[in-house]
C-alpha cells in the first residue's frame, strides 16, 4: 500500500515519516563506525544467540541518514537532518522467530543483550508455532561489500545549493501564476551491515533521492482550486538526478523525464497547467481507451501486480492488514492463469541501476537478481524470501527481504516490478494516432485497491482527451475503475524501449508494525482498451 | 539510566540540558519508550519483537534563527554536545520569519494514561493473550491473523523561560482478522486501551469469528445509493479526513474544504447535521491524552464541530499571531457525541440498507469536497425489514464525509475504536446514513 498524506493540510505532499536523531549536515558526512568494529559487534551477537540456543541468527547494524529540505513560496520551512543508528538481531530458537533491537548499540555487551532478548522472545512464542520455521539454505559470502553507483553524493551538496534550487523553483511557479507552491528534497543514505550465522558479513551503501513539488492555483471567482504535483520519480541515485540533460527529456504534450530531472522546467509547466485544469472540461463518464504514461502507470503496476504477487500475501501472512491476494497458488500451479494479454510481460528485479530497490544482497544475505512474474500474459512466479520460498518449490530465496530500520524486523518486500517494453517499434504518437475515443493520463494521483487486489480506482495529474487519433484538450474530474485481470487483459499495446522510464514509491507501507519501503516500477507508455472512467466532481 | 523516567528524573535531566545553553532561547523535548509486539498469521506466530528508544531534542534560537539537534545518549558530555550542535545550526540557519519564541510557563490539567498492567507486559503475557484468541479461532477451523502491540513511554519538555511539562502513558492495540478456510468469509476486530487489563482477547476474537462465519456465501448487490449503518470502526476512517483537515491556515489560503470564496472560511458555519458534535478532551476517562502539545501549549476540552457548526479550526502560534486570534493547537484526541440507539435497534429500524463493519484503503479523490474512495471489507451485510438478511459482496464507495454527515439518520452509542488507516484511537458512535454512494463491486473477500 502506497502511503498517502494525512489529510489535505497545507503541505499537500506525502506525510513525512521523520525517524532518527536530528544532526548537523556535516555529521551526515562522518563515516559511521568502522567495518572491523561492526564485525566484532556482530560476532558478539552471533555468539550470544548461539550460546542461548539459537539455530540461526542474523545481525543488522544500520546507520540511516536522512535529509529533508522543505520549502513553501519564498520560505525555507524546515531543514531536517537525521541519523538513526542501532542494531537489530533476529534469531530462530525452538523453531520460532524472535527479534530484538537496541538503539545506539556500540559495545559487544549491547549487541549480545539484544541477541539474548531475541532468543527469549522466540522461546516464549514457540508454543504458538505449529511447525518450525523452514529456512531455505543460503551460502555465506564472507566479507563482501556493495555501493550504489552514484555520481554525486547528495549529502555532500551544500544546503545552500539545495535551498537555492527549491526557492528558485517556487519563484518560477509564482511568476507563472500559481498562488501557492510547496517543494521538498528528500535524500536518504542507508549504511547497512549484515552478518549471519551462515558466514556472511555484508557491508552496503545505498542512496536515494526524491525532489517533489505541489503547485496550487485558485480561481478567485469560484473559490475552486487545482493542484499539479511534480512529474519527477524517486530514484536510487545521487544528486546527479537533478542535472538536466536533453537526452533525459521526453517531449510531447508536456515534458516528462527519465534519468535526469529538470525541476525548474517542470514547475513552470505545472503552474501553467493548474490554470488550464481550472478551465478544463469535466469528463463525461463512460468507457474510454486509456493511454497511460510511465509516470502514471508505475502506481497501477505497483498496486495490481507488485502487491498481489507477494507470496506472503498469497499465503495469508498479511491478512490482518495489507490483505491477501486473488493470485492464489492454484492459479500459478495451473500454468495457464491469464493475468493479462499476450502483450503483458512483467518482471521483478533487485538489480536495475538507478532503481530504488537495487542492492547487492537483501536483508537476509541473499544475492539479488531479476526474474519473471508474468510471461506473455501468463502468471509464472511470485516474490518470496527464505522462510517461504519452499512453498513454491524453489530451493533458494529470490532475494527480496527488507527492513526499513535497524529497529524493524526484515520481511518480504516488493522488488522493483516492471512492465517490459514492447518488442515492436512503437512511439507514443503512433500509439495515440490509432485511438478513436480515449484519455491520455500523465502523473499519479488518487489511488485505492481492495485487499485482494481485484477492484481499483486511479486518478492522475494531467488528463488529455483523445478524439480520432488527436489530442483534443484537457479534461478534469477523471478517475478510472477496473479489475486487475480485466485491466491487464485489455492491454493491447506497449511502446518500445525508447519510452521506457521508471516511476516509484518512496513510502510503500506494509506489515505490523508498519514499515516503509522504496520501490521502482518501469514501463513504456501502454494502451488499455474500454476502461470504465468515472466523473469525480461533487456538489456540496 | 532507566528508559522511562519519572517526572522528577525528567525535570532534573532537562534542567541539566538547559544549564548548557548559551542561546537567546532554548527548548528541550525528551522521550523514552519501550515497545513490544506479537504478530501471527495462519494460526501461528510469524514475527514479533521488542524495541527500546530514547531521545533528547534541543531547539536553540538566536532571534529568528533556529537550530534543532537531537541525541540518544544522556551522559553529561553528550548533553552538552547536543546543545552546542543546536546552537551551531541556529547560527548557520537562514532567518525563519515564521518563528515565534518559546512560551511562558503554563498550567496543565491532569490526565492519566499510564497503567502498570500494560507497563509490566512480558513476552509470556503477550503469548498468553494471543493463545486465548488462537484457541477460539482454531476450534472453528478458521485461519487467524492478528497483531498485539504494547507501548510504555513518557514525553517531557522544558524551555529557557521555565515551562515544564511531563506525560507518561501506556497503550495496547489488538487487531485480528479471521478467515474461513475456503477464503469466502472474513471478519475483523480491533480494540485499543491504555489499560491492558481491559483487553479481553477472547471476547474480541468472538466478534471476528462471528463476522467471519456470517460473511460466507456473499451475494452481489447492484452498486448505487443505499442507506448504510457504519459501525464505529468503519466511520473512523471517513471522519479522519475532517479531523486532519481542520487547519485554519489552509482554509484562509483558499485550498481546503473549510475555505470559502473571497478568502473566507467556514468557521461559524453549519456544515453538517445539527446532531453532529465532536470535541477533543485530554481528560476523557476512556481516551486519556497528553494535556499539552509539543510546543508547550495547554490542551483543554475544545469543541471542533458543535451541533453541526464549525466552532474551531487549529491555528499555529504563528498563524494566530498573524490573524490576531488565540492559537488553537491540533487536538491530541477526538470524541464524537452519539445517541442512545444500540446497533441492534439501528438495524431493526432499517427497511432496506447495508451494514458496513469495516472500510479499507481510503484515499482522497477531491480535496474541495473531501470526496474519498475506498472499499468495504471483512463483513458487509444486507438489511431488509429490520433484519440482517444475508452477507453481500464488497463495494467500492465514492463519498464525502461531509455529504454523509448531512444525510444522517441516527447516531448510536459511542465507543472507543482504532482507526484501521492511522492506528489512532477515537470515541465514535455507529451511524445510520441515507444515500451513501457505492460505485462498483469488488470480488475481494
Amino acid at each position: 500500500m502506497q502511503l498517502s498524506g494525512m489529510g489535505f493540510g497545507a503541505m499537500m505532499l506525502p506525510n513525512i515519516p521523520i525517524v532518527g536523531n536530528s544532526v548537523s549536515p556535516e555529521a551526515l558526512l562522518e563515516g559511521g563506525i568502522d567495518v572491523a568494529l561492526k564485525k566484532r559487534l556482530a560476532d558478539a551477537a552471533l555468539n550470544a544467540a548461539k550460546s542461548k540456543g539459537a539455530t540461526y541468527t542474523d545481525v543488522r547494524i544500520g546507520r540511516y541518514l536522512r535529509q529533508f529540505v522543505i520549502t513553501r513560496e519564498d520560505k525555507v520551512q524546515n531543514i531536517v537532518n537525521t541519523e538513526s543508528y542501532g542494531v537489530g538481531v533476529r534469531v530462530i530458537a525452538n523453531g520460532c522467530w524472535g527479534f530484538a533491537a537496541v538503539v545506539d548499540a556500540k559495545t559487544e555487551e549491547d549487541t549480545a543483550r539484544a541477541a539474548e532478548e531475541a532468543v527469549a522472545i522466540a522461546k516464549a512464542n514457540a508454543r504458538l508455532m505449529k511447525q518450525p520455521v523452514q529456512l531455505a539454505p543460503q551460502k555465506g559470502y564472507g566479507e563482501v561489500s556493495w555501493k550504489a553507483p552514484i555520481e554525486r553524493n547528495s549529502f555532500e551538496v551544500p544546503i545552500k545549493e539545495k535551498v537555492d534550487l527549491l526557492l528558485g523553483v517556487n519563484d518560477a511557479a509564482l511568476k507563472n501564476g500559481a498562488n501557492y507552491v510547496n517543494s521538498v528534497l528528500f535524500m536518504v543514505n542507508e549504511q547497512k551491515y549484515f552478518a549471519s550465522s551462515d558466514g556472511s558479513y555484508i557491508d552496503q551503501d545505498i542512496h536515494r533521492i526524491w525532489p517533489i513539488f505541489s503547485v496550487t492555483t485558485i480561481d478567485p471567482k469560484t473559490g475552486k482550486f487545482e493542484t499539479r504535483q511534480a512529474l519527477s520519480a524517486p530514484v536510487g541515485m545521487g544528486y546527479e538526478y537533478l542535472q538536466t540533460n536533453p537526452k533525459d527529456k521526453v517531449t510531447g504534450i508536456t515534458t516528462r523525464y527519465n534519468k535526469g530531472y529538470d525541476m525548474l522546467e517542470d514547475v513552470i509547466s505545472a503552474a501553467k497547467q493548474t490554470k488550464e485544469k481550472l478551465a478544463a472540461k469535466s469528463v463525461e463518464a463512460g468507457k474510454y481507451d486509456l493511454v497511460l504514461d510511465p509516470s502514471h502507470l508505475w502506481l497501477t503496476i505497483h498496486e495490481s501486480v507488485g502487491h498481489p504477487l507477494e507470496l506472503d500475501r498469497v499465503l495469508g501472512y498479511e491478512a490482518n492488514f495489507a490483505g491477501t491476494s486473488f493470485a492464489t497458488l492454484d492459479k500459478w500451479q495451473s500454468k495457464n492463469f491469464n493475468y493479462g494479454s499476450k502483450e503483458v510481460n512483467l518482471f521483478a528485479d533487485k538489480t536495475q541501476v538507478g532503481s530504488l530497490g537495487a542492492v547487492g544482497w537483501d536483508d537476509e544475505g541473499v544475492k539479488t537478481k531479476q526474474w519473471d512474474l508474468v510471461k506473455e500474459g501468463t502468471l509464472v512466479n511470485y516474490q518470496a524470501i527464505r522462510d517461504q520460498v519452499h512453498i513454491i518449490g524453489e530451493k533458494e530465496s529470490q532475494g527480496c527481504c527488507y527492513a526499513d530500520s535497524w529497529g524493524s524486523v526484515q520481511f518480504q518486500r516488493m522488488a522493483n516490478v516492471s512492465l517490459a517494453a514492447g518488442k515492436t517499434p512503437l512511439s507514443v504518437s503512433e500509439m495515440i494516432k490509432d485511438v478513436k475515443k480515449g484519455i491520455y493520463i500523465i502523473g499519479d494521483g488518487s489511488f485505492s485497491i481492495d485487499q485482494q487486489r481485484y477492484n481499483f480506482q486511479f486518478g492522475g495529474q494531467l488528463y488529455y482527451e483523445i478524439k480520432d487519433g488527436q489530442i483534443a484538450g484537457m479534461l478534469k474530474d477523471v478517475a478510472y475503475q477496473s479489475n486487475t485481470q480485466e485491466f491487464w487483459n485489455s492491454c493491447v499495446k506497449v511502446c518500445d524501449e525508447r519510452d521506457y522510464r521508471l516511476g516509484g514509491s518512496f513510502f510503500d507501507g506494509k506489515g505490523q508494525p508498519q514499515q516503509v519501503s522504496a520501490v521502482s516500477h518501469g514501463s513504456s507508455t501502454a494502451r488499455f482498451n474500454g476502461v470504465n472512467v468515472i466523473n469525480t466532481a461533487r456538489k456540496i | 539510566m532507566a528508559v522511562i523516567l519519572t517526572e522528577e528524573e525528567a525535570k532534573a535531566l532537562l534542567q541539566k540540558v538547559l544549564s548548557f545553553s548559551k542561546a537567546d532561547e532554548c527548548e528541550v523535548n525528551l522521550l523514552g519508550e519501550i515497545r513490544g509486539n506479537l504478530r501471527y498469521a495462519r494460526n501461528e506466530v510469524s514475527t514479533s519483537g521488542a524495541m527500546t528508544n530514547k531521545d533528547i531534542s534541543v531547539q536553540s534560537s538566536f532571534g529568528k534563527k533556529v537550530g534543532v539537534a537531537s541525541i540518544d545518549e544522556f551522559d553529561d558530555a553528550s548533553l552538552e554536545k547536543v546543545v552546542r550542535r543546536s546552537e551551531e545550526l541556529a547560527r548557520l540557519a537562514p532567518e525563519n520569519p515564521e518563528h515565534v519564541g518559546v512560551m511562558e510557563p503554563q498550567q496543565y490539567i491532569k490526565s492519566n494514561g499510564y497503567f502498570e498492567s500494560t507497563a509490566s507486559i512480558t513476552p509470556d503475557k503477550r503469548a498468553e493473550a494471543v493463545a486465548k484468541s488462537l484457541e477460539l479461532s482454531s476450534k472453528q477451523g478458521l485461519a487467524a491473523a492478528g497483531f498485539l502491540e504494547d507501548r510504555k513511554g513518557f514525553t517531557a519538555m522544558m524551555n529557557s523561560k521555565g515551562l515544564f511539562a511531563y506525560y507518561k502513558n501506556t497503550n495496547v492495540n489488538f487487531s485480528l482478522t479471521v478467515r474461513t478456510d475456503d477464503g469466502t468469509g472474513s471478519g475483523y476486530v480491533a480494540k485499543g486501551y491504555n489499560d491492558f487489563n481491559k483487553l479481553d482477547t477472547a471476547a474480541a476474537t468472538k466478534i471476528a469469528v462471528q463476522k467471519s462465519l456470517a460473511s460466507k456465501g456473499a451475494k452481489a448487490l447492484e452498486p448505487g445509493k443505499y442507506t448504510v449503518i457504519l459501525e464505529p470502526t468503519a466511520a473512523s476512517v471517513l471522519l479522519e479526513s475532517i479531523f486532519f483537515g481542520m487547519d485554519a491556515r489552509s482554509a484562509d489560503e483558499g485550498r481546503s474544504f473549510f475555505s470559502k470564496p473571497g478568502g473566507k472560511t467556514k468557521l461559524g458555519e453549519k456544515i453538517v447535521d445539527e446532531r453532529v458534535t465532536f470535541y477533543s478532551d485530554p481528560t476523557h476517562p476512556d481516551l486519556p491524552a497528553a494535556a499539552w502539545s509539543g510546543d508547550g501549549q495547554p490542551q483543554a476540552k475544545t469543541l471542533w464541530i458543535d451541533k453541526g457548526v464549525v466552532k474551531n479550526l487549529s491555528y499555529s502560534r504563528f498563524w494566530a499571531q498573524k490573524k490576531g486570534v488565540k492559537p488553537v493547537p491540533n487536538p491530541n484526541n477526538m470524541i464524537m457525541e452519539g445517541g442512545t440507539a444500540t446497533l441492534d435497534e439501528m438495524i431493526k429500524s432499517t427497511k432496506r440498507g447495508i451494514l458496513v463493519t469495516k472500510l479499507w484503503y481510503i484515499r482522497p479523490v477531491d480535496p474541495q469536497t473531501l470526496l474519498l474512495t475506498g472499499l468495504t471489507r471483512d463483513g458487509t451485510f444486507y438489511i431488509e425489514d429490520g433484519k440482517i438478511k444475508y452477507p453481500i459482496k464488497n463495494f467500492r464507495f465514492n463519498e464525502s464525509p461531509i455529504i454523509m454527515l448531512n444525510n444522517l439518520e441516527t447516531l448510536g452509542i459511542p465507543e472507543r475504536v482504532v482507526s484501521t488507516e492511522s492506528d489512532l484511537n477515537y470515541i465514535l458512535p455507529p451511524m445510520k446514513i441515507r444515500e451513501f454512494t457505492f460505485s462498483s463491486l469488488s470480488d475481494a473477500v
